[in-house]
């Protein structure tokens, strides 16, 4: 039933996640190809919401909706919070013309590209090579990731959650400095 | 009926499911809003719409058969919001011109689905085939998720409509809802903890054990419902007043409240525009509702007593137990009792709305923030207290943990409340000197004007 092209059998899963993740990858060029900035910040919640979505096709499902909760419906909202409030909504002034900046920008992000692609693609070729048979019945569950969380990683977790204190104090102190 | 549907097809399964979701809730839609309509003219001392609906058979047309002559049939009113939805329909569609028109056509729509997906972990019986939609390993997560995500469709429609009222109503209630997010997600955190799990189905299947999980005689006659147990009950008022404000529902109704702002953000929609608004807010009222009752009023059971364990403690009445388990919610009724205890807590939506008046912002923000959050998440610290120490003893020393706990953290936030205002004048509870004297009439001191000086 299942046709195979080059090696990888084609499956209904394939095929939606080739779907998700050819909108995402679309609407993450939106967010750079908009003039307005609101049009951007919502392909950004577009291009999240479908992230969350490419977890839940590879069983990933906590993962998925953590980024639901945490990217999509809380760093967004503050984002258009913020947008709304300096209301850039004068598009023509934003766009710079003949910037050195730009051509710059375009030569490093080819590099990153080329850097990238370099560890990437050998393990993606032997991708389908691999027999990575993680148990289904617990991957990326609450459990399973709450479990390593708590124990191999318990160093790293704290050391985040003292990081993420430390930017609540501080952005405490910049705000106090008004009052 | 089980066979034939767990035979189809598993996507068709899935639309089968989805549809039991949608289509109930949008068929109670009208049903809820002449309800509010009526409850709340009740309330205020009015009558309300009891009109639309009535037909009275004329006495001496032919056209009329002999029987119906002169006949009155009364709907109370019932059809009321059928005519509000015909008046909507045909009322003139004005769309403002300088409006950013993708993000004005799209906001509706992006209202509208947080609050029928946000049903989708909900269980309404005990009939894994037909409901939930996806009884998926972070049921609870997920509702958190879809309810983060209906912020987007007052916010896009506040701003798209390029009008003050509305940008001001969106932003009120991206705020509103950021603050009020927190505090639920600490409430609903406290029953995972205890439950142990994210699903929603297993934590109905939890609130039919035991009362407190305690194995003695008065206690296992009743049901574990999380607000019969004393963090489920301080979770239950957290999470309601987060409900009603993440609705924005009245005294939260700041987004458009309007003595203020017009309408809020749907200043500038008409016609069917304004009435997806209206629909998605009563939808998700029913929702919210929905889950109230899952996840601390036992789902689908009509009263906490443990009729199936009665038949095994008391064989003696085992059938009429049996049959009170059955009209519990073991059966077919199960569905009718969930939506019953939907409507009852839609009815205190009503109730409050009716009572209390809307809140000031700086209010609104100092509930959120420094009331409902630090008690939720004090309430978490007695939940993490209670599993350690029934894990480590037993459930009795777990109870006596949990109400020695409690009285602690009481008298620290007493004594630090005392702290913060040692020397401050607290201009909240300020008294008002009332002066014991009657209301005089302030006497005038008339001076007669200078006598006209005649010429």
């Amino acid at each position: 039933m299942n046709q195979t092209i080059g090696g990888v059998t084609v499956t209904p899963e394939l095929l939606l996640f080739g779907a998700v993740a050819g909108a995402a990858a679309l609407c993450a060029v939106g967010v750079v190809a908009f003039n307005n900035a609101i049009r951007s910040a919502l392909c950004l919640v577009v291009n999240f919401f479908l992230l969350a979505f490419l977890y839940f096709t590879l069983n990933a499902e906590m993962l998925g909706i953590t980024q639901v909760v945490v990217y999509t419906g809380a760093i967004m909202v503050l984002f258009l919070f913020v947008i709304m409030l300096l209301n850039l909504g004068a598009p023509q002034l934003l766009v710079e013309k003949r910037d050195p900046k730009k051509y710059i920008g375009v030569l490093l992000g080819a590099g990153m590209f080329v850097l990238l692609g370099s560890q990437l693609l050998p393990s993606l070729v032997k991708i389908n090579a691999a027999t990575l048979t993680p148990n289904l019945a617990t991957f990326g569950g609450p459990e399973a990731i709450g479990r390593s969380l708590f124990t191999s990683y318990v160093y790293p977790f704290e050391a985040v959650s003292i990081l993420l204190l430390i930017g609540i104090v501080g952005s405490i102190l910049l705000a106090k400095r008004r009052v | 009926m089980a066979d034939f549907v767990q035979h189809l097809h598993p996507v068709l399964q899935a639309l089968i499911r989805a549809v039991l979701l949608v289509i109930p809730s949008l068929l109670l839609l009208p049903i809820i809003i002449w309800w509010e309509r009526r409850l709340l003219s009740w309330m205020q001392d009015r009558i309300g719409p009891n009109r639309v609906g009535n037909i009275t058979f004329s006495r001496t047309s032919k056209l009329v058969p002999s029987f119906l002559q002169g006949k009155k049939f009364r709907l109370f009113g019932l059809m009321q919001p059928m005519a509000d939805f015909g008046k909507l329909l045909f009322k003139e569609d004005i769309t403002p011109t300088a409006i950013d028109k993708l993000i004005y056509l799209t906001a509706p729509a992006l209202a509208l689905f947080p609050s029928f997906a946000i049903g989708g972990t909900i269980p309404w019986g005990p009939y894994r085939f037909l409901t939930p939609v996806g009884d998926v390993n972070i049921g609870v997560l997920y509702i958190m998720a879809i309810s983060s995500l209906g912020v987007y469709g007052i916010v896009l429609a506040g701003y798209s409509a390029n009008n003050k009222f509305s940008l001001m109503g969106g932003l009120r209630s991206s705020a509103q809802l950021i603050s009020y997010e927190l505090a639920m997600g600490m409430s609903l955190a406290c029953i995972v903890m205890a439950t142990g799990s994210l699903k929603p189905t297993e934590i109905v299947t939890a609130e039919h054990g035991p009362l407190w999980g305690l194995d003695v005689a008065p206690f296992n006659l009743i049901e574990n419902w999380n607000i019969l147990t004393p963090y489920g009950l301080v979770a239950c008022i957290v999470f309601l007043i987060c409900m009603v404000a993440e609705t924005n529902r009245a005294p939260f109704d700041l987004p458009e409240a309007e003595n203020e702002l017009v309408a809020g953000y749907h200043t500038e929609y008409s016609s069917m525009k304004f009435a997806v608004f209206f629909m998605g807010e009563y939808a998700a009222m029913f929702a919210y509702g929905l889950i109230l009752c899952t996840i601390f009023v036992g789902g689908w059971h009509l009263v906490p007593i443990r009729f199936a364990y009665m038949s095994h403690a008391f064989p003696a009445f085992g059938d009429i137990w049996n049959v009170l388990d059955t009209l519990n919610g073991s059966s077919i009724l199960a569905p009718v009792w969930m939506v019953l205890k939907g409507l009852l807590i839609i009815t205190s939506y009503i109730w409050i709305r009716a009572t209390l008046p809307r809140l000031r912002y700086d209010q609104l923000m100092s509930l959120g923030w420094k009331s409902l959050l630090p008690l939720a998440t004090v309430n978490l610290v007695v939940v993490a207290i209670w599993i350690v120490a029934t894990k480590v003893s037993s459930p009795w020393i777990g109870w006596a943990a949990v109400a020695v706990s409690a009285v602690i953290l009481y008298v620290l936030y007493q004594a630090i409340n005392r702290l913060n205002t040692h020397d401050r004048v607290d201009l909240a509870s300020r008294e008002i000197v009332m002066v014991d004297e009657p209301p005089q009439r302030r006497e005038l001191d008339l001076v007669d004007p200078a006598p006209a000086t005649t010429v």
